[in-house]
């Protein structure tokens, strides 16, 4: 599939975020970063902490306001100022899922008002009634009994939690889901567990993803695209397995260099690549964001498309 | 074989919580061998922190070393009551490096401090000669500038350097064994890798022997010599890292293994186990795992098995290799995952 006949559902056009530290000069958080979320797909974001990988999230879900650029879902503009009416419509279709289970659910509240607290702010439900049915449907969707509508979230170990997370994010019925390192903080066989779950989900639902993660290994078996961000700069980006096969910019090498292998064949004699970021010499050559194979792109000033281009073949 | 220098004994470790007994570890057995690389690895309340706890004496105080023994250097851990007895070997000849540098360091004090004191108390190093030691050891952990990094607060540096902050603490006092808690799980993937080179570069240096405590089987092919699994308070499987991975024998370390990203297919769902872990308040009749187990036999819920030879090196704690057991072929995914890395490999 090319991208061209695939619908955009969400676009990211030269979005910079900013924080206001002490200094004078606002921390610039996210830089000048462009991509597409396709309608179905997986796009999953990668970078080490700080990278700003999470900045881009949140700014999708307007939690942090952005600096300049535009952030676009359906065609239409989300960020800055909204009209009401799509101001709701997107506080139901995006939803984000949180990367920690023990920390993002209200210890105080039953699990009945954790997972209706998105349908009582849009008043998203006719009658009493019509909200109980909603919440054992979410509940049943994520593998949970509704009975556990009345339970508190510590009675709950950490894979069940982060479903109670899935169902409040799914009882809004939205199109795009994003979650943020959702499996990092939970055990190895609870998160094949969470990882299906989130898959099946995306299969009957027909759900977009945007999936943020440190984890390549597990980004590589979930997502269809990948982005690879550093320091707030996206600096590759490609379909999954294009990437892994040819990864062309030295920070997504030295990334994919350290993903540990369950082999020890393979581990024992690794070299891990460490990544300089003054390897480039961006002084007169300014890096630009270019296509150097089909549907791959990656972040490089001219000297270094050549190179690129010698080692594409 | 050479003498082992730790040697654990069919350890039982109780805790006592809200009037009710949970027995964290079965009758664990294991030994350590000089100057080897053993990584320890289960899910989170398999045990294995709680293990390794008794050997420094930092069990917390509703738990206790129920029976059992820990042969160490002649004498016997399990025994051990008073502080003063611990202060000989926590820290001194045992060392323990955490998961979570932001928490194990005492964000008041000073960097070189926190390092100084362990010098000072367990090497009989005081004033100049201990600075300059501890300005010595930050290097040799790979910290830029160490004069001025002694004189920083934990807050002033990234989570990689507090890690390596900690190791330095840890390393300090010239440990014979240092066991290693999840050393990486907090920590970026790149910057994962440099902290396992830099833990390894030690060890070679000191000669220590090293216990690794982790759920990423990714790191236990980069850093270990022998593995020990564990499940619900009890060691099931042990052998070299090679044995392990390419010729498992137990059911579990079978789900765990099937269960990573790695060896997954795309588009199709990912191997997961059923259940959850047992209940360690009740007491447990046969195998743990059997009721996870979809080829548990009629005696995994009656007798506990017992560990079978598999290599010299190589035991399982599982009824199916006992001679009368039907033969039960181990999963598709750990047939392939020898030849999955084939291409890489050479």
């Amino acid at each position: 599939m090319t991208q061209n006949n695939r619908e955009p559902l969400v676009e990211i056009k030269n979005l910079t975020v900013e924080f206001k530290g002490k200094g004078r000069v606002p921390f610039r958080a996210v830089d000048d970063v462009s991509f597409n979320i396709y309608k179905g797909e997986t796009f999953g974001l990668v970078g080490e902490t700080g990278s700003g990988k999470t900045t881009i999230g949140r700014a999708i879900v307007r939690i942090n306001p952005t600096a300049s650029g535009e952030i676009l879902f359906r065609g239409q503009k989300i960020n800055g100022v909204v009209p009401k009416e799509l101001d709701r419509e997107v506080t139901r279709k995006i939803q984000m899922i949180f990367q920690d289970p023990m920390a993002s659910l209200n210890e105080r509240a039953k699990v009945d008002y954790i997972v209706s607290e998105g349908l009582y702010n849009i008043k998203g439900f006719t009658d009493e009634q019509d909200r109980q049915a909603k919440v054992s449907k979410a509940l049943l969707d994520v593998g949970l009994l509704p009975e556990f509508a009345s339970r508190f979230p510590h009675e709950f170990s950490g894979g069940q939690r982060q479903r109670i997370g899935i169902a409040r994010a799914l009882i809004m019925e939205p199109e795009f889901i994003i979650a943020d390192e959702p499996i990092s903080s939970l055990d190895v066989s609870i998160r094949a567990q969470v990882l299906n779950l989130l898959m099946s989900l995306q299969k009957t639902k027909g759900l977009t993803y945007l999936f943020i993660s440190h984890d390549l290994s597990v980004v590589r078996f979930i997502a269809d695209r990948i982005g690879v961000i550093y320091k707030g700069r996206l600096v590759e980006l490609a379909e999954t397995e294009e990437l892994f096969e040819h990864p062309f910019h030295p920070y997504t090498r030295a990334l994919l260099s350290a993903i540990p292998i369950p082999d020890p064949r393979i581990e024992k004699k690794k070299k891990v690549l460490v990544y300089d970021p003054t390897c480039h010499d961006y002084s007169t050559d300014k890096p630009k964001w270019v296509e150097i194979r089909k549907d791959h792109f990656v972040l490089a000033n001219d000297k270094e498309i050549r190179q690129y281009q010698a080692m594409a073949g | 074989m050479t003498e082992p220098i730790l040697s654990v004994r069919d350890l039982v470790v109780k805790f006592s919580l809200r009037g009710q007994i949970l027995t964290a570890i079965r009758g664990a057995s294991l030994d350590l061998y000089p100057g080897e690389t053993l990584a320890i690895v289960g899910e989170s309340g398999s045990g294995k922190s709680v293990f390794t706890k008794t050997w420094i004496g930092m069990l917390d105080a509703n738990g206790w070393v129920d029976s059992g023994s820990i042969l160490f250097e002649g004498k016997d851990l399990a025994k051990f009551t008073r502080e003063r007895e611990w202060l000989t070997i926590r820290g001194k000849k045992i060392a323990m490096v955490f998961q979570d540098p932001m928490t194990a360091l005492n964000p008041l004090r000073t960097v070189g401090m926190q390092i100084q004191e362990a010098l000072e108390l367990h090497q009989d190093m005081r004033g100049e000669q201990a600075k300059a030691r501890t300005i010595e050891i930050l290097s040799e952990v790979g910290i830029d500038i160490p004069e001025v990094r002694y004189h920083q607060y934990p807050h002033e540096f990234s989570g990689g350097m507090r890690q390596r902050v900690v190791i330095a603490i840890a390393v300090a006092c010239n440990p014979r064994i240092l066991i290693c808690d999840e050393p990486t799980t907090a920590l970026d993937v790149t910057i994962q890798a440099q902290i396992l080179e830099l833990i390894r570069d030690l060890q070679r240096k000191m000669g220590a022997t090293l216990v690794y405590i982790t759920h990423d089987l990714g790191v236990v092919a980069n850093v270990a010599d022998r593995v020990a699994v564990m499940y619900a308070g009890e060691i099931i499987e042990y052998g070299t890292v090679d044995e392990i991975f390419f010729d498992p024998r137990h059911p579990y370390t079978w789900a765990l293994l099937s269960s990573l990203p790695q060896l997954g297919i795309k588009g199709q769902p990912l191997y997961s186990i059923a259940g959850t872990p047992p209940n360690l308040f009740t007491d447990i009749q046969g195998d743990a795992f059997a009721p996870r187990n979809p080829n548990a036999l009629k005696i995994d819920s009656v007798r506990r098995p017992p560990f079978f030879q598999v290599s010299p090196t190589h035991y399982a704690k599982t009824w199916l290799l006992d001679p009368r057991a039907p033969k039960v072929e181990p999963p598709e995914t750990i047939r392939a995952l020898r030849s999955k890395y084939e291409r890489y490999a050479q």
